[in-house]
């Protein structure tokens, strides 16, 4: 996947991702419109189908609300770099399909506006704009089968 | 190597000893979900066509946004409602009969020590206060839970704590695991799982369940205390099945070992917005507040609300602090009424509500405006947690918060004594 990178810092919670007042509702749209808002108004209007999101530490800190993976991927996200991830976010983006990798060197290579190639099947991400080249720990072959069947449900169906 | 009791626990259910790091999937005892968190599992779940793995092994608790706060929550309620009528959910909770679920399940007895445990809720973390792995999940590991009774995880390293002393007046769990947190950082315990030893019998029941709940706020997988008889006093008389107690092997291996001191730890007050912006008390300075909080599913618990009581008794809360009060059951409710607690509570001016999570995460019930300050025995104090972007939440103990709400700023409980 390719795509332009919007950046942000350490600690990003679930509560800024989408805040708790949106949580009557689960529609991946309407969740899509209020994505980030709390941290930067001009999110919803900057993102682009394909974009990349490079973030600090602890991404997705707090709840276990998969709404906030649904919200980024609504709203055209194809794809995470993250220094760290909050375990809980971690699989629930794994689990509805959203691909995301851990790669400190790679966040902190990446500006904002750089455009950003992603392979997640080896871990690589290239900076396009700037020609450099990251190397992220690729998936376990247990959750590469998730990803390969588009999340676990799809996985499950298969399986079970 | 020994085994610590999150791996225990795990290779007991997988049939051999399981080591740090694998993946591995395993039989869940017990799969929950919220009114918040069900309906996207629910969605789910349908997708796979089957019908629920155990009826008696999934627990649907609609707390966050009830009673309904409006049209789409009603609705978001009525998905879980028709579900759990549909497919025979044994524990299903309406408005009346509910209460905070991380309350709720260990109250019915619902989780016991040895279970594995999943929630769809960041604070199923709770349960390890009763020697059980329990962690919170999003909605889709729900649906395939409900569908498979199944779960996989990556079996985590663990930190020790090695807990010493005994607590000093007006201090107690929120007080220690906030003081942890400090120390920790809220990416402290990152992907791990915190293993509380040493002389657990300073910390209550109640103690430790809100020590557990928190785990999650250091970013653990879970939080889990050692067996001993006052976790057996606690699931007697409401266990209604066969449960296992699992030890720790004296020579597991932690990733990291720290040692509590616990008569060193003073009343504790996190600073927005993070729970690890800890001060002891006596750094706070004057901190005036808006509204304080007593209650949700780390202090609303009888305990919580014993001390909120004796502090509040003959006293009058602040006229420019709005105090609400949520005791986080209707058993605990009862057992306030029982008590006297509430009339106590309404004579000091303060607003008493049915059980309800809804102003920890800024649902309803208490919404801050722009700038406003609160004080709250809740679990997190991120931006906008409460309300207005622009707000801010204060994170202590229900001592902390009731003196507080009577001094109008952040105070010591000694100082209105």
């Amino acid at each position: 996947m390719q795509g332009k990178a919007i950046k942000y810092g350490d600690n990003i919670d679930t509560d800024v991702i989408i805040p708790a007042r949106y949580l009557n509702t689960s529609d991946p749209q309407e969740l899509a419109q209020h994505c980030m808002e709390d941290l930067d108004k001009e999110f919803k209007n900057k993102v682009q189908e394909g974009d990349i999101l490079v973030v600090g530490e602890n991404f997705g800190s707090g709840s276990s609300r998969e709404h906030a993976p649904i919200a980024i991927k609504a709203s055209g996200i194809s794809c995470i770099i993250a220094k760290s991830f909050a375990r809980i976010f971690y699989r629930n983006a794994i689990n509805i399909g959203l691909p995301i990798l851990e790669c400190r060197e790679a966040v902190e290579g990446i500006e904002e506006g750089d455009i950003v190639l992603v392979d997640t099947d080896n871990g690589s991400i290239k900076n396009l704009t700037k020609g450099t080249e990251f190397k992220a720990q690729p998936f376990p072959d247990f959750i590469k089968e998730i990803m390969k069947y588009g999340g676990l449900i799809n996985y499950v169906r298969e399986k079970v | 190597m020994g085994l610590t009791l999150t791996q225990k626990i795990f290779s007991a259910k997988v049939g051999r000893e399981v080591k740090a790091g694998e993946l591995i999937e395993v039989d869940v005892d017990m799969v929950l979900g919220n009114d918040v968190t069900a309906p996207v599992a629910i969605k789910e779940f349908e997708k796979i066509g089957k019908e629920v793995f155990d009826k008696t092994k999934i627990a649907l608790v609609p707390d966050h946004f009830v009673p309904n706060k409006d049209i789409k929550s009603a609705e978001q309620v009525n998905i879980v409602r028709k579900f759990a009528k549909k497919h025979g959910i044994v524990n299903f909770f309406e408005v009346g009969q509910m209460g905070i679920e991380h309350a709720l399940l260990p109250e019915k007895g619902l989780v016991l020590p040895g279970d594995v445990v999943i929630g769809a809720d960041s604070h199923t973390c709770t349960y390890g206060a009763l020697t059980c792995f329990s962690t919170g999940i999003g909605s889709t590991d729900m649906a395939a839970a409900m569908a498979t009774g199944k779960a996989w995880f990556k079996v985590p390293e663990a930190i020790k704590f090695v807990l010493k002393g005994n607590l000093q007046k007006w201090v107690s769990g929120k007080d220690v695991i906030l003081y942890i947190i400090g120390k920790i950082g809220v990416d402290g315990a990152l992907y791990k799982s915190m293993e509380f030893t040493g002389n657990i019998k300073a910390l209550s029941i109640d103690d430790r369940f809100t020590i557990a709940n928190m785990a999650i706020e250091a970013g653990a997988k879970n939080g889990i205390f050692d067996f001993d008889e006052i976790t057996e006093a606690y699931v007697k008389g409401r266990a209604k099945r066969e449960y296992k107690v699992f030890e720790r092997d004296e020579n597991a291996e932690y990733s990291e070992v720290y040692e509590i001191n616990l008569d060193e730890i003073r009343p504790q007050v996190a600073f927005p917005h993070l729970p690890e912006n800890t001060k002891n008390i006596d750094e706070v300075g004057k901190v005036k507040i808006d509204q304080v909080v007593i209650g949700s599913c780390t202090n609303g618990r009888i305990s919580d609300m014993e001390i909120a009581y004796k502090i509040l008794k003959g006293k009058k809360v602040h006229p420019d602090v709005r105090l609400l009060i949520f005791p986080a059951t209707q058993e605990i409710y009862l057992e306030c009424v029982k008590r006297g607690y509430i009339e106590e509570f309404i004579k000091a001016g303060a607003a008493v509500s049915t059980p309800t999570c809804g102003p920890c995460l800024g649902g309803h019930m208490g919404i801050l405006a722009k700038g406003e300050r609160a004080l709250a025995t809740t679990n997190r104090n991120f931006v906008g947690r409460m309300g207005h972007p622009e707000s801010e939440v204060y994170l202590s103990s229900p001592a902390v918060a009731a003196a507080s709400a009577i001094a109008g700023y952040i105070v010591s409980p000694e100082e209105v004594e």
